[in-house]
């Protein structure tokens, strides 16, 4: 991991400071509303339906143990509303009513506290602080080298990446370095603080995508030109929202050295010239589709400018990549060469033989690693009675337990609302497993339908038009049976609670958007979108199946979809290979088909 | 950076030395002969396009004269707008003196360093420590 220099540590510290002056301001009326929103917003502050929400910065993802235990802290100690207000959002959830399920059960909002929940974009979230105290966490996470910074506002967020980055088999380079540096470049940076719109950054350093990278602002591919030297290939203007677009390649091959001066021609020139008049049309996917060429043609002027007017400035030198490089050296491990390969493999196959689960599990939650010693291990925080991606103190505090007994103390948050661990020793498999099991994390379902993208929906956010973790609930009860999951396979599900997205619906093999009709809950169903994975196949958004359905026709719908799958698939083909085999229509009326008479809007 | 309390500003802009560039003008474009001030304005603090602007006088244009801001001119902005180019700013009407210049002085980025160069200090951090 990045280890933070006492220059990092004290600034994360001085952001702190500053963060609490500003609460002060406000609280004495020194402050508006409106002037003190964008500064708390800049720290990671928004106030929701309820009670104010935090979004911690986790830099592509990385976490220490240590870092995990203050976050089990927080979780414990500050989020926690006063009765008084949990009763009444409890209340006024209740009055939305239950989502109806055909066994005759009904699932209903149930409003926890003291937890943290894993964002799509590996930021880590709170409900419930109050606002009164957030100057506090904020010296908490500064104390463990954590913040808020930019992570929401209109300016450049926390950057992502491949949750396998610096261990994945099909790497190209480890984009971590990158991500840090770029970190640092982005951080307070005094010109792009006010951007037209928020701005999100990701980046990919294998060959499968597994940071959905074409979907952001600026998405960053490590890749080897002709001549063997690392560069980036830079695609501009992706993004999901009320329109989605996938990113333009703006440049084929840039030397790596040069993704600084890059971008900052990138985001000056969408400074200047992106759309401040109407809030949908403000981020920078619009302005490169409005302009095209011309967009491409002011950054590489701006560019050459920067280079060749301004020095380049921002060269990244070998000696700061080294520096940067030198903090990501993989963990020294004690894992003995003498225990062979056979061996190991002999044990995990007649462990895997003699119980169907663990086998599962390896096969779900067990991905290959650069050093073929280890494994990059997946902890499920998808399973019944838990929003998707939600974790209570206790769990984070057996999740760094779990971290330091197998994983040199590191996890990562993944872009699917989980954890990795990036350094188990296969021959601690099954013993990893059994600790993961008795903590609820060892559900083998990564990949599979119930491991679904789930924003907060309704139940928390004040954007929202319609609940997300009911649905959620409903449809992983309904999915209950391994045996079906498994054979349905791989299927990526996602739901957002409104247009924003945040839920990743347009990428979604199925996709869920809650609609507002008349102030009632209604969702959309997309098929056939992709992120951009190998299983997904070349980015793009999902198709809308017709009008939309009603919180109970919706598990029925989910069914029926996955139905027409299994009638139409051939031996071993996946849900998304079937529906583009195929085409959207048999899926579409089998959808439809399940709409409830008379209930259609 | 010096901190100006709010003038009206009247009708006061036809000195020839002071070019007034509303907020969507073109810097590279602007004629900069015999001008001593460059007025940048801030309609709203959060239109964060005048920092460009500002940058690209100083930097690219390699103006040497003032550039003050004007307009929605916050505490909490005082120090991008001085790292951006800015060196005079005329505070809004209800901003007060001495708790703007506090604010300016504790930015974090001038107690712990700053990560990245500016139209100020050209380089970032990591040339200073590389």
């Amino acid at each position: 991991m990045y280890q933070y220099t006492e220059f990092d540590r004290q600034f994360v510290k001085a952001r702190a400071g500053q963060y609490r002056d500003q609460l002060s301001r406000w609280q004495a009326g020194q402050l508006s509303e409106d002037e003190f929103r964008p500064l708390r917003l800049q720290n990671g502050w928004y106030v929701q339906r309820y009670a104010p929400m935090l979004r911690v910065a986790v830099p592509y993802g990385e976490l220490s143990s240590a870092q995990l235990r203050v976050l089990a802290k927080i979780a414990r100690e500050y989020d926690q509303p006063n009765a008084a207000l949990l009763d009444e959002a409890q209340a006024r959830q209740d009055q939305l009513g239950p989502v109806h399920l055909k066994n005759g059960l009904s699932v209903s909002s149930k409003l926890t506290t003291g937890y943290a929940h894993f964002t799509t974009r590996q930021n880590v979230q709170y409900n419930w602080i109050p606002l009164d105290k957030s100057a506090d966490v904020m010296d908490l996470l500064a104390s463990v080298s954590m913040h808020g910074i930019q992570t929401s506002g209109n300016c450049i967020r926390n950057i992502t990446s491949d949750e396998r980055a610096g261990i994945a088999v099909d790497e190209i380079a480890d984009p971590r370095p990158f991500g840090e540096i770029l970190r640092q470049w982005s951080t307070l940076h005094p010109e792009f603080a006010f951007l037209p719109r928020k701005f999100k950054i990701a980046i990919n350093g294998a060959k499968e995508d597994r940071a959905a990278t074409a979907w952001h602002d600026v998405g960053l591919y490590l890749i080897r030109n002709a001549e063997g030297e690392l560069g980036f290939k830079v695609l501009v203007g992706g993004g999901m929202g009320r329109t989605p677009i996938i990113g333009t390649v703006i440049r084929e091959f840039l030397p790596w050295a040069q993704i600084m001066n890059f971008i900052e021609a990138i985001v000056r020139v969408y400074n200047r010239y992106g759309r401040r008049d109407n809030i949908y049309k403000a981020r920078i996917k619009i302005l490169v589709k409005a302009e095209g060429q011309r967009y491409i043609d002011d950054v590489e002027a701006e560019y050459r400018q920067i280079v060749e007017h301004d020095g380049a400035p921002h060269t990244i030198t070998q000696a700061e990549l080294d520096r940067v490089t030198a903090s990501f050296v993989p963990p020294a491990l004690r894992c003995d060469r003498k225990s062979a390969d056979a061996k190991i493999a002999n044990i995990l196959r007649a462990a895997a033989q003699d119980d169907i689960e663990f086998g599962r599990w390896l096969k779900q939650n067990v991905a290959p690693h650069q050093n073929p010693d280890l494994r990059a291990v997946t902890l499920s925080f998808k399973r019944l009675g838990q929003a998707p991606g939600d974790a209570t103190a206790d769990q984070l505090d057996v999740a760094a337990d779990l971290a330091d007994r197998f994983s040199a103390g590191e996890v990562r948050v993944t872009h699917d609302q989980n954890l990795l661990l990036p350094w188990v020793r296969c021959d601690e498999l099954p013993e990893l497993w059994r600790a993961a099991r008795k903590a609820g994390f060892a559900k083998p379902n990564i990949r599979l339908l119930t491991d679904m993208i789930a924003c907060p929906g309704g139940d928390f956010c004040s954007l929202a038009n319609a609940r997300s973790i009911p649905i959620a609930e409903a449809i992983t009860a309904r999915y209950q049976d391994m045996d079906e999951l498994h054979d349905l396979g791989e299927i990526d599900l996602h739901i957002s609670g409104c247009i924003n997205s945040c839920g990743h619906h347009h990428s979604g093999h199925i996709g869920i958007l809650g609609v507002d009709k008349d102030g009632l809950e209604w969702y959309q169903v997309s098929l056939g979108g992709s992120d951009g994975s190998t299983l997904s196949g070349a980015p793009v958004p999902g198709k809308v199946v017709g009008p939309s359905f009603s919180a109970a026709e919706l598990p029925e719908v989910i069914e029926a979809v996955l139905d027409a799958y299994r009638s139409e698939r051939q031996a071993g083909e996946t849900f998304i290979a079937t529906l583009r085999r195929v085409g959207i229509d048999p899926f579409k009326a089998a959808a439809n088909s399940a709409r409830f008479a008379a209930a259609t809007v | 950076m010096t901190l100006l309390p709010f003038t009206d500003p009247g009708s006061g802009t036809e000195d020839p030395t002071i070019l007034v560039l509303a907020n969507d003008a073109d810097p590279l474009q602007a004629a900069l002969d015999g001008v001593k001030r460059v007025d940048l304005h801030f309609p709203k603090f959060t239109d964060g396009r005048a920092f460009s602007q500002a940058f690209l006088l100083r930097r690219r244009r390699d103006f040497q004269g003032e550039i003050r801001a004007t307009g929605d001119v916050l505490a909490d902005q005082l120090a991008q707008m001085e790292r951006s180019g800015f060196d005079v700013a005329v505070l809004r009407a209800d901003q007060d003196m001495a708790v703007a210049k506090r604010v300016l002085a504790s930015y974090p980025g001038y107690g712990a360093g700053c990560y990245q160069g500016d139209a100020v200090h050209v380089t970032p951090h990591f040339f200073a420590v590389g």
